[in-house]
């Protein structure tokens, strides 16, 4: 569990996801990544840990992330085998609704 | 938060694909992300603490660009055009500095202390080695610092942090949107925010980037159909010149030219409508931003531009002189003179604030007012719909007998005139009004315009004071290369002629 806000970065400890948060709620969250929970960068993950099958769906680079209620929004940096979630709720694709190229 | 991050996920996605183009020169973004890999090491390597590119487009300004990211230390890019005692002046202020430039300025320059002077054909075949260690995450750490041209005074050094950019740019674009034959043709100034949010952009982006050095109509025209640009970013300016170079040719089409954003000033009506109707197929965007603002706050897209060019409602038609609404990301507030926000279409000062809004400046700090709203010092309203209009800078006010008058209302009613290709107006000193208003005009070719005549015009559409004391015309305006009409000029070549 942490409380996280825009521009905290988090990797997963059974893959090679890495994600950046875009938007978060002020509450503790708990989310991860297949099946456990997202560690900070510097962090090690923990022995044994492992990638739980029913989450591994996998994550693609570039692409956002959000939770049901679209306050939680993450960015993902590093693509990996494991799927991403909050608590036990799947994060779903967000559609990327592009503004017109303006630079 | 580091730039890096951006060029090392366009590395991830699409390393093979080619980032950037000069001419026949050319990088991928493998190529892109090991040369700035190694020049960060060499920056690692040395004592400077900043990486100064003085240089036109070139790829150079990439290479430093995020070979200084990497290295953590901010990229001052500077404009080629600083007379040598300007440059000096700046030099001093980031010293202890790389600098990379043509070899020509770099011998000119020779060896000073504090600077390390690289000709840019060695910055970009070298250095041999292994590229630098991780970078900095520090999202507070300087990415760019971009000297605005001051008015009056040394210029201001714009201090954008990494967080600034990297929010701005996650916010604003989606990774690897870009087709693979897309291509950005890039002729703004590189020491402009639009030049750096340029070439953010299209790496994040994956698009191509094809740059042009020197900006003239014809060599922007070939360019992009050359290379079948599909994008482009262009000052008002630019646009004018292109317009009037292709209209009534007998090809005057840009058939691979998709999207055409602008901005970096005042867009005029007309030069638009012609724009749109010699390129009917182009999306338009405008883009508003500041530097202090990491560029962009507020778009008017493709669909407004089109909602507008053909509605009948003179409410509607008018946002195609609007900068459009706000970016999701940021919030914008119209403030009166107490700082209290004023209703629709009341005229006030234009505040922002959002993740991407700096507002400071090296050894100014940071003038972001309570809550993290930034004045920027740009007049301006918004209609019901939350549309923006530009007014003008709020210190270009003229003051005329206790009347603030607004040069940008004045202006506009006088480009309505068939006659009238450019306008600036200014205050000039005057014993009865303390400020009297003076107007420069610029004519289309083969037609014109009396003196007395457009102020009549100006009298019919606005107050009779609006209207003009004096009126000269000129066969040109002065623009700096980013689009900004320098006022300032105008004021010092009409006191040494008058009207």
């Amino acid at each position: 569990m942490a409380t996280l806000k825009a521009g905290t970065r988090l990797k997963s400890a059974v893959c090679a996801t890495e994600v950046i948060v875009t938007a978060a709620p002020a509450d503790d969250l708990d989310v991860r990544c297949g099946g456990a929970p997202m560690i900070a960068p510097t962090e090690q993950p923990p022995a044994g840990a492992e990638l739980d099958a029913g989450a591994a769906g996998g994550t693609v680079l570039g692409k956002r992330y959000v939770n049901e209620a679209g306050n939680l929004e993450v960015l993902c940096t590093k693509p990996g085998k494991g799927s991403l979630a909050l608590g036990g709720a799947p994060l779903t694709l967000k559609e990327a609704k592009p503004l017109p190229s303006s630079d | 938060m580091n730039l890096m991050m951006l060029l090392e996920m366009a590395t991830s996605g699409f390393g093979d694909r080619v980032a950037v183009q000069n001419g026949a020169a050319a990088l991928t973004y493998a190529e892109l992300f090991a040369a700035a890999g190694r020049q960060a090491a060499a920056l690692a390597r040395s004592s400077s603490e900043r990486l100064a590119v003085l240089d036109v487009n070139s790829l150079a300004i990439p290479v430093g660009l995020f070979a200084s990211a990497w290295a953590g230390v901010p990229f001052v890019p500077l404009n080629y055009r600083l007379t040598g005692a300007e440059l000096d002046a700046l030099l001093g202020r980031i010293t202890p500095a790389h600098l990379v430039t043509d070899a020509a300025r770099a011998a000119a320059i020779g060896a000073r202390a504090g600077v390390a002077t690289i000709a840019r054909e060695d910055f970009l075949a070298g250095p041999e080695g292994e590229p630098a260690g991780e970078w900095s995450m520090d999202p507070d750490a300087i990415a760019i610092l971009l000297f605005t041209s001051g008015t009056t005074g040394a210029p201001k050094a714009a201090v954008l942090r990494h967080k600034h950019l990297v929010s701005y740019i996650l916010g604003s674009v989606e990774f690897g949107g870009a087709g693979e034959g897309d291509a950005a043709l890039v002729s703004v100034p590189p020491y402009h925010i639009a030049g750096m949010a340029a070439i953010l952009s299209s790496v994040y982006s994956g698009r191509r980037i094809v740059q042009l050095a020197s900006f003239s109509a014809d060599a922007w025209i070939a360019t992009a159909r050359a290379e079948r640009v599909t994008h482009a970013f262009v000052v008002p300016t630019m646009l004018a010149r292109i317009v009037d170079a292709l209209e009534g040719a007998a090809d005057a089409g840009l058939p691979h030219l998709r999207a055409l954003a602008y901005g970096g000033g005042k867009m005029p009506q007309a030069v638009i409508e012609r724009a749109m109707r010699l390129f009917p197929e182009t999306a338009f965007t405008n883009a508003y931003g500041l530097t202090e603002t990491s560029s962009t706050i507020a778009v008017l897209g493709p669909e407004d531009h089109r909602a507008a060019a053909a509605s009948d409602d003179p409410a509607v038609r008018r946002r195609l002189v609007s900068v459009g609404r706000p970016l999701p990301s940021v919030e914008v507030e119209i403030r009166d003179e107490e700082g209290r926000p004023v209703g629709a279409g009341v005229a006030g000062e234009i505040c922002v604030r959002g993740e991407q809004v700096a507002g400071e400046y090296l050894g100014r700090g940071s003038l972001l007012a309570a809550g993290g709203w930034f004045p920027t010092r740009d007049g301006g309203a918004m209609d019901a719909a939350g549309y923006l209009f530009i007014e003008g800078r709020i210190d270009d006010v003229i003051v005329r007998g206790g009347e603030n008058l607004s040069p940008g209302e004045i202006e506009d009613a006088l480009l309505e005139h068939e006659a009238v290709a450019d306008c600036a107006v200014v205050g000039v000193p005057d014993e009865q009004w303390g400020e009297a208003v003076a107007a420069v005009i610029v004519t289309h070719a083969g037609r014109g315009a009396s003196a007395e005549e457009l102020r009549e015009w100006v009298k019919a559409r606005l107050r009779s004071s609006r209207a003009p004391q004096h009126v000269a015309f000129w066969p040109e305006l002065p623009y700096s290369e980013t689009g900004k009409l320098l006022r300032r000029k105008v004021k010092e070549e009409l006191a040494r002629r008058p009207a």
